[in-house]
């Protein structure tokens, strides 16, 4: 696929804060992307380098070939015509929702009128609410009329600064799966700054994880989840099992017993990464306990409904060492005290030599 | 749930149709409307006594008076100086506010203060420094020109607090619209400056149709000058209230132009997060340009009054220094200007309330009678009260009394203005919460809003007794005998044409001014919350 934005080595700091240290990146035309990081890492300094409301001080940022930023001589936000959506909307509060879709709008632009509707219908608001003004919008409608204003413009590059954190939880979702099929369908490249993990998993084609200003690792939701670069990536993403082991061969010893990892090439000793939903645990009679495979006794049940959360203590460890926290379905929990052999299901990941 | 066509799918079903219109709220405190009213109805007494004396006349009388050439040209003289001042002072204070607040001008915060500092020189001894600067002087350009430095800081402080307080990604979006500095600055920013532009507008308008010492220097007749000299030669009753109530209908005037185009839109942001801080825009070889305009400024309004005052002082020498005088007129200026001021930000908070909580067609003309009150010149508020005590209540007439009931009519707006603003910053959804929280209504409105507000109303406290200290008509006609604030004292000698000896008393005015000038640029600094 052609890159349509692409961004080269790019720096910026503040006084004495090294805010971004040379970040590579590059965006396919028509996807979307995902810049997650904790707050602090940077990520916003680099959506508003790419929207053009600050300067780099070194590095490129070039958008379907033309050069937008070479360093600090950089073509201004206006000129870019790129899509902004911001946390709250920013929605003119001195004007209605009509004229906030339309701000981009010349007066004089033939159809202005069926445009706004045509608009309103795309981000799925009622017409009738084209007098309103933004105070009298819900969170969720405001952000709905920001992102209609922004598509009038008809963007070829659409930025979201955390537009879904101020909506509750269950609107969020469901926005969220809108704001991507609606991108996607107008043929919209997308970038999303967040700092939620699993919004950046399930929105984007492609996550950018950000720490202290270095994007550590780059690539697709489902490579980046189960084989993250280093321990503090992977539990950025989710929740993570590691264990030390010895590896060879494809496959790993370790307290789980012999399970397959992901890389042949690795031997030795080495930490290794398993999902908690990686565990299968089924309930055994205690005398069916042997060598040949792992057994362990429930300690705990968090009953969270769908998934529940079981502490399993392995037989055999040592009383002092934190015992497994595995996910299980809420329909078949094994009670506390009860003796569970735990299975895992695909393979592990080996952490890169530190 | 029904299936939804492909591109119009974002989660329109979680949402209820709720119409969030702003909902009107009934007058629920019933105690403050009660308050609100009886200070409006106290308001109107002014009004009342002229419209008392003016049919005491009768209408042939009355008719004569107001129909003659000499007032059609008040009339002119009055709306030239409003037609041109109040434009000039709102484009002056939106040049400097940008500049110290949006531009990376050196010494931003300098220039910031000594835009706010000409308010600490009242409009007499601004006009008083260019008479003596400048004998020659008078006329429609000499008003405009002292007005403009006098009052263009009542404009600049509202105008940079604002302009402070606008959340800058409402601006990022306007620029990721299309739309180039100038676009976003004359489409977005200027709208948004709408109200304190408006409100700053108001008050100067009011200012230039009450003064009266500026214009008398400058030998500038508007209608203020003309009803004191009326009234000075003649103690002619009703020529003077027949002038002054041509002097309402213009204060209605401005009124209803500032009520009709203020509009009631909520200007407060958007949203919810904190506002992150806007970037100042490099002014680059426009720079020395630039400076020009803060330092011609500061120059005319400050530079020519320390000049002129440091010129009559040293040739002066000791000799006018009479601190037998000099020192009773210190304390009684202060002690005047507290309590008067202390009672008129308490008059005026009912009304402040009402107008951002319960607005509504009554609510606004009972303010709009606060307003009306504070826009008459003290003569008349002076006038009234000295007809009313003489005739019902004779034990308060010359007394301290008397004299604090002037300054509560004559500096309402004053304390409403600010209190207004503050007000508007403390979100009723703040008190609602406190209420959830377990606090009576009274609780909350105390310990939430009110405590929000308590800057802007230190500011209104302030703005309020650098008014009083800087009266002069009222004071003149009501103080009990013997009572020589620093303004009568002054005025007494300049009117004697004794400019070296009225130099010290101008001096003590401009310096206890300074600290309340400070404070209430301090203030204006804190209400945008930086």
């Amino acid at each position: 696929m052609n890159q349509l934005l692409e961004i080269s080595a790019v720096r910026k700091s503040y006084g004495p804060v090294n805010v971004l240290g040379g970040i590579d990146l590059g965006v396919a035309a028509g996807s979307r992307t995902a810049i997650v990081g904790p707050s602090g890492s940077g990520k916003t300094t680099l959506l508003r380098i790419i929207a053009g409301f600050e300067v780099p001080d070194a590095g490129t940022v070039t958008l379907g070939g033309e050069r937008l930023a070479n360093g600090p001589d950089a073509v201004p936000a206006h000129k870019r015509g790129i899509g902004f959506v911001p946390q709250d909307g920013a929605l003119f509060p001195h004007l209605n929702v009509a004229d906030n879709v339309g701000f981009g709008l010349a007066r004089s632009l033939p159809g202005r009128a069926e445009r706004i509707a045509e608009l309103m219908d795309m981000v799925a608001l009622d017409t009738t609410m084209l007098q309103r003004r933004p105070h009298e919008l819900s969170g969720g409608q405001q952000q709905r009329v920001a992102l209609a204003r922004a598509l009038a413009q008809r963007p070829r590059l659409m930025l979201l600064d955390e537009p879904f954190s101020a909506l509750d939880t269950g609107l969020r979702a469901a926005t969220r799966k809108a704001v991507a099929q609606l991108l996607t369908s107008a043929g919209i490249t997308t970038i999303l700054v967040t700092h939620d993990q699993s919004e950046a998993l399930s929105f984007a084609d492609q996550v950018a994880v950000m720490r202290a200003g270095q994007l550590v690792q780059v690539g697709t939701p489902m490579a980046l989840y189960l084989r993250p670069r280093d321990a503090a990536t992977a539990s950025f993403l989710g929740d993570t099992i590691v264990l030390p082991a010895q590896v060879g061969a494809g496959w790993a010893d370790c307290a789980l017993g012999r399970i397959a990892v992901n890389q042949a090439e690795r031997s030795g000793a080495a930490q290794i990464m398993l999902r908690p939903e990686q565990l299968q645990l089924a309930e055994v009679p205690v005398e069916s306990v042997d060598s040949a495979a792992c057994f362990g006794e429930v300690t705990d049940i968090d009953f969270g409904g769908p998934v529940c959360v079981v502490s399993v203590r392995l037989l055999g460890a040592a009383s002092a060492t934190a015992p497994l926290q595995v996910r299980s379905p809420g329909v078949h929990v094994p009670p506390v005290g009860a003796t569970v052999r735990v299975a895992v299901a695909g393979s592990a990941h080996v952490f890169e030599a530190a | 749930m029904q299936a939804v066509s492909s591109g119009a799918v974002i989660a329109a079903p979680v949402l209820p149709p709720v119409n969030r219109a702003r909902p009107r709220r009934a007058w629920s405190f019933s105690w403050v409307a009660a308050a609100a009213l009886l200070v409006s109805l106290f308001a109107l007494l002014p009004l009342g006594f002229v419209l008392w004396v003016g049919w005491q006349t009768g209408w042939e009388v009355a008719s004569a008076m107001i129909f003659r050439p000499r007032v059609g040209e008040l009339l002119v003289n009055t709306a030239w100086l409003v037609a041109l001042v109040v434009p000039l002072c709102t484009v002056l204070a939106i040049a400097l506010a940008w500049l110290t607040e949006r531009s990376d001008l050196p010494g931003a915060r300098w220039w910031s203060w000594l835009a706010v500092a000409p308010l600490a020189v009242p409009a007499f001894v601004h006009s008083y420094a260019w008479i003596s600067l400048t004998p020659g002087l008078h006329g429609l350009f000499a008003g405009v020109l002292v007005s403009v430095l006098a009052y263009f800081p009542f404009m600049y402080l509202p105008i940079s607090a604002a302009l402070r307080r606008l959340d800058p990604a409402i601006e990022d979006t306007a620029a990721s619209l299309g739309l180039g500095p100038w676009q976003v600055f004359r489409r977005v920013v200027l709208p948004q400056l709408r109200l304190p532009v408006w409100g700053g507008a108001l008050l100067v308008g009011l200012h230039l149709l009450a003064e009266y010492g500026l214009y008398v220097m400058i030998r500038f007749d508007t209608f203020t000058t003309a009803i004191v000299d009326q009234f000075q030669s003649s103690y002619n009753g009703p020529a003077a209230n027949m002038l002054a109530g041509v002097l309402v209908g213009c204060c209605f005037a401005l009124l209803a132009v500032e009520a009709g185009t203020r509009g009631d839109e909520r200007y407060a942001r958007v949203g919810t997060g904190a506002a992150r801080e806007a970037a100042r825009r490099a002014l680059g070889k426009w720079t020395p340009l630039c400076i020009a305009l803060p330092l011609v400024t500061a120059l005319l309004s400050l530079g020519v009054p320390l000049v002129t005052l440091t010129r009559w002082l040293v040739s002066g020498g000791a000799a006018v220094w009479p601190m037998r005088y000099i020192g009773p007129a210190i304390w009684q200026t202060i002690a005047l200007a507290l309590a008067g001021a202390l009672l008129t930000t308490l008059v005026a908070l009912p009304m402040a309330w009402l107008s951002i909580r319960a607005p509504g067609r009554l609510q606004r003309m009972l303010e709009a009678c606060n307003y009306m009150v504070g826009s008459l010149p003290g003569v008349v508020i002076a006038l009234a009260l000295v007809t009313v005590t003489v005739r019902v209540a004779l034990p308060l007439y010359q007394t301290v009394v008397t004299v604090l009931l002037a300054y509560m009519l004559m500096f309402l707006p004053r304390a409403l203005v600010s209190l207004r603003a503050g007000i508007a910053q403390a979100p009723v959804e703040l008190e609602h919460a406190a209420r959830s929280l377990g606090h009576s209504p009274l609780r909350a409105v105390w310990g939430v809003t009110l405590r929000l507000t308590a800057p802007a109303a230190a500011a209104g406290v302030a703005m309020v007794s650098l008014g009083i200290a800087n009266e002069l008509t009222a004071t003149l006609l009501l103080a009990p005998n013997g009572t020589q604030t620093l303004a009568t004292a002054f005025w007494a000698l300049s009117s004697e044409i004794d400019y070296a000896g009225a130099a010290p008393y101008a001096l003590i005015m401009v310096l206890l001014s300074l600290p309340m000038t400070w404070l209430l640029y301090l203030q204006s600094k804190k209400t945008a919350g930086r």
